[in-house]
């Protein structure tokens, strides 16, 4: 009830006056060019997620190096710093005013790119991990004692046992790279047709008063996350009955 | 795999370099540019009426929603694990929706049914109720972002203790309230515990549903997150700054809290 009732009145109030009008509140320039943008970024984001993810969930299980222990408590740092610190401390460095004097991070695409993989970096990680500790290494042992070279027996043994993971990882990552708002509110610059995600567009018309045509954007992110998060729980029903 | 020591050293300097750019050093230059002319003009910035009145309003929220999603918390989890009932696999999908769903958005639904023309604005507006722009509605959207870290790390546990223990309590003549004490909360104490702090942290933090439904006045519903916002678009950066490593603090904390529990939990 709780839950499910305000995103009823989001979606109520989307289609409030008519089929079309709906439509066109998420086909303005605007809205459209914020969507295309969100996707884009978010993309881009768990494409690197998981290769960078899967190097460090990689590199915490089968390296050892002194100080592991401390890199792999900082993993859940993203987790619990609030989003909007988050963007502060990524500008606090790679923005105009930071020791690099950087401007090709602050109001632009990668700075949105940037924030989104900060915030996200857990996902794949996390996801990746419990899978790698538990794979068994004789089967590695195995394809390595047959000749098999170390690239050969990741991809044909390590990778086809961590996909699973690796796709719930991103499943979630992706869902909450659509919706991030916190962290990229600062570092964007919030330029319309540029650097203006969907959830600071929504932002934006809510101030000004636009609720429908919020409400209607609003309502395309969230059928993109429901379609993720059954798209993830399937996922990970149909792991179990493989593990069975 | 007996990977070549060459190959080793790259995956792990490729993979310490990109936490130190993403993680660590933007970390630290917030905490070396709070205090980079001392400890006074820092304690001077988050001493602000303002900003004091934020950090408690925001211990509010955390004193208010972090009981609340731990009840519903552990009695969500008690209904997922141990009860059958039609549209159960729909239910298990909805709880994590708040994690999911933007938090602008959640601040949009909130507005839709508790702001002045929402489904209940009439009704709270007669009855002198102020929900939206008031610290009720941003107790709200706190909840519903945090709802679902409870249950989320309790089902796995209740569901790895099994219902035995509590059967026999049962046959042992244990009322249902007994058996929740002394077998059921005991077994999951560190789920729950650990479930607290991801609660804690996100409902310290949550900065885009409390931003729409709070109306950022400044002393009266700015929240520690929204402050750091205000002042930075206020350029006062030292202020943002400042209060940004309160809230630092704070979520290193959490981290430190969730491995030491993770440890428990693993023993």
């Amino acid at each position: 009830m709780f839950v499910l009732l305000p995103l009823a009145a989001v979606v109520i109030r989307s289609g409030g006056d008519g089929a079309a009008a709906f439509w066109a509140s998420v086909t303005t320039r605007e809205a459209v060019s914020a969507l295309e943008l969100t996707v884009g970024v978010s993309l881009a984001t768990v494409a690197m997620n998981v290769v960078l993810g899967t190097v460090i969930a990689w590199v915490l299980v089968r390296d050892e190096f002194p100080g592991k222990g401390l890199v792999n408590g900082l993993i859940d740092l993203p987790f619990a710093l609030p989003t909007i610190v988050a963007g502060l401390t990524l500008l606090a460095l790679y923005g105009p005013k930071g020791p690099f004097g950087l401007s090709a991070f602050a109001f632009t695409r990668l700075g949105i790119v940037l924030a989104l993989l900060f915030v996200t970096l857990p996902f794949v990680v996390r996801a990746v991990q419990p899978v790698l500790i538990e794979l068994d290494r004789e089967m590695e042992q195995a394809a390595t004692s047959l000749g098999a070279g170390g690239f050969t027996v990741f991809r044909r043994i390590v990778l086809p046992n961590l996909t699973p993971a690796m796709l719930s990882g991103v499943g979630l990552a992706f869902a909450r790279c659509m919706g991030e708002f916190g962290a990229i509110v600062l570092i964007s610059g919030n330029l319309p047709f540029k650097t203006e995600v969907a959830s600071v567009f929504i932002f934006s018309q809510i101030e000004s008063d636009n609720v429908t045509g919020a409400a209607a954007v609003s309502v395309v992110l969230l059928v993109v996350s429901f379609v993720l998060l059954l798209a993830v729980a399937a996922a990970g029903r149909l792991r179990a009955r493989h593990e069975d | 795999m007996r990977t070549s020591r060459r190959a080793r050293l790259g995956l792990r300097t490729v993979a310490l370099a990109y936490l130190g750019l993403l993680l660590a050093v933007p970390v630290a230059m917030v905490f070396y540019r709070t205090f980079a002319h001392g400890i006074a003009p820092a304690w001077a910035a988050v001493t602000t009426p303002d900003a004091v009145h934020a950090f408690w309003l925001t211990v509010v929220m955390v004193a208010i929603a972090v009981p609340a999603n731990t009840a519903f918390g552990v009695a969500g989890a008690l209904v997922l694990v141990r009860r059958r009932f039609p549209g159960k696999a729909i239910l298990n999908a909805l709880i994590d929706l708040p994690f999911a769903v933007s938090p602008v958005v959640v601040g949009l639904a909130l507005v839709l049914v508790y702001g002045r023309t929402g489904w209940f604005g009439t009704w709270l507006a007669d009855h002198g109720i102020q929900v939206i722009f008031a610290p009720a509605g941003m107790v709200l959207a706190t909840i519903f972002v945090s709802l679902p870290f409870v249950v989320r790390e309790v089902v796995p546990v209740l569901r790895e203790v099994g219902a035995e223990q509590e059967e026999a309590a049962a046959t042992l003549g244990a009322s249902g309230w007994q058996t929740f004490w002394r077998v059921t909360l005991p077994a999951i104490r560190w789920g729950v515990a650990y479930g607290v702090v991801l609660t804690t942290a996100r409902a310290l933090g949550e900065f885009g549903a409390v931003s729409v439904v709070s109306g950022k006045l400044a002393g009266q519903t700015e929240t520690l997150p929204v402050y750091v916002e205000q002042a930075f678009q206020n350029f006062d950066l030292a202020g943002a700054y400042a209060a940004s490593v309160v809230l630092a603090a704070l979520a290193l904390l959490t981290v430190l809290s969730m491995n030491l529990l993770k440890r428990k939990e693993v023993r």
